[in-house]
């Protein structure tokens, strides 16, 4: 096993052409875990989290949009300026592992391992997020809806290096929500994130831990704009519940260690309604 | 004379150089602290970042040395709990641990001592609920952390007095 330590962009990409079965370290907080229990063997490790152009991030009140490197940290993001930008992120952000991990793990690394459980996934996806990846030959942007293809597997190619996360600051409510067997240093078994776009008349909800991938909800997105009064941030009962209801059938759980298909399908809509009601509290 | 064993890498820890030999490249920072360089207060127990008792400072921030890769750590300066303090003189957070009874079995006092340090470096004067965020990532399971919170607590008072 080789491990490398770029301290440059260029030098990273430079270190993953030459080695594409290279395995990408930023916080170390999922690959560690792996190494040290014996379950995954290396070959070569990148160690990506000294490299200076991943650690900064630039918000463009232009564009509104915050465009954060692959290296920023969830401590960083759960704390202001970052948390105000986008405060969803930054409530999931808060409830990632302890704060030792925290200060460790990367977004970039959560959306690099891509785990059906990652707690800034749901958000990134109800905020359409956009990856940004490099490679030697080049850059491109992907949505974050077409990334993640599976349970941990994503579109990245071997060679490639994701270099920042994308998403809209967004006029609105937004939030995320999960459930686990406590508070602190929990995986979650299920959660949900929503965002209302007020300036657009939108609301998107996205599920964690309830299906391969982060799952979208467009029934019961359409049918809460078609009934959700924005300015005066309200939403009926009735609809709340009919929401809760199309989001327990969009969701797509399994049973395993953690729990069971049926105990998950019932609490993603529980979520779901919790962060209806925060998005639109009158009736 | 040259020390037996080959040089794999040199870390920085508690401000001194420290030569790592003949170690595998994969190790994680916590088994090169105790097994390469001898540093036994970082404890081990869950090697997954869910404990917190193998806490160490690098850079300055807290983070679980079982999910630092060592080799990866080169260049960085590395505190543990033996550079909180000189030999036989308690740091204020370690004197406070024992006074308050904050102590009992001791497996995870050196994270937590680690990790009020951090705290109190951040937040002088922590309400008791950041102090019981803060702290989260380390479990004790003797006592009840009621008597933690109380010494993380003193030592603030302490600090605020002796300003």
């Amino acid at each position: 096993m080789s491990v490398l330590v770029p301290t440059s962009l260029a030098d990273a990409l430079q270190a993953l052409a030459e080695h594409p079965d290279a395995t990408v370290l930023a916080g170390g907080t999922d690959l560690m875990v792996e190494l040290n229990g014996g379950h995954r063997r290396a070959t070569s490790v990148v160690v990506v989290n000294r490299v200076p152009e991943l650690c900064t991030w630039r918000h463009d009140p232009i564009t509104q949009t915050l465009r954060l490197g692959a290296g920023v940290t969830y401590g960083q993001i759960e704390r202001d300026p970052i948390a105000s930008l986008v405060p969803g992120l930054a409530e999931a952000a808060r409830t990632v592992g302890s704060p030792q991990i925290r200060h460790a793990a990367t977004i970039g690394g959560n959306v690099g391992t891509c785990s059906p459980a990652g707690d800034g996934l749901p958000v990134l996806s109800a905020l359409n997020a956009e990856v940004e990846l490099v490679s030697a030959e080049g850059i491109r942007s992907v949505p974050f809806a077409s990334f993640m293809v599976g349970p941990k597997r994503t579109l990245r190619e071997p060679g490639e290096l994701i270099t920042a996360i994308t998403v809209p600051v967004v006029d609105g409510w937004q939030g995320y929500a999960k459930v686990g067997v406590r508070n602190a240093m929990v995986i979650a078994t299920a959660s949900a994130s929503l965002v209302a776009d007020a300036r657009r008349g939108t609301v998107a909800i996205a599920l964690g831990s309830v299906g391969p991938t982060i799952l979208r909800c467009p029934e019961a997105e359409a049918y809460a704009m078609q009934h959700a009064n924005f300015s005066e941030r309200s939403l009926a009962a009735d609809v709340v519940s009919h929401c809760c209801e199309l989001v327990r059938l969009a969701s797509r759980p399994i049973d395993d260690h953690r729990s069971t298909a049926a105990y998950r399908r019932h609490a993603v809509g529980v979520l779901a309604g919790r962060l209806l009601r925060r998005a639109f509290p009158n009736d | 004379m040259t020390e037996p064993g080959n040089l794999i890498y040199t870390l920085h820890v508690n401000g001194q150089s420290s030569d790592v030999r003949d170690a595998w490249i994969g190790e994680s920072l916590l088994y090169v602290l105790r097994e390469r360089l001898g540093l036994m207060g970082s404890k081990g127990a869950c090697e997954q970042g869910e404990c917190g008792s193998c806490s160490v400072l690098v850079d300055g921030e807290l983070v679980c040395s079982c999910l630092v890769l060592a080799a990866g750590a080169v260049g960085q300066q590395i505190t543990t709990i033996e550079g909180v303090a000189p030999a036989g003189a308690p740091s204020d957070v370690q004197q406070a641990f024992v006074d308050a009874g904050a102590v009992q079995c001791g497996f995870c006092t050196p994270g937590l001592i680690m990790a009020t340090h951090s705290l109190l470096e951040r937040s002088p004067e922590p309400t008791e609920y950041e102090i019981r965020e803060e702290l989260s990532g380390n479990i004790c399971r003797c006592t009840g952390y009621g008597r933690i919170i109380e010494a993380v607590q003193r030592v603030a008072v302490a600090r605020r007095g002796a300003q």
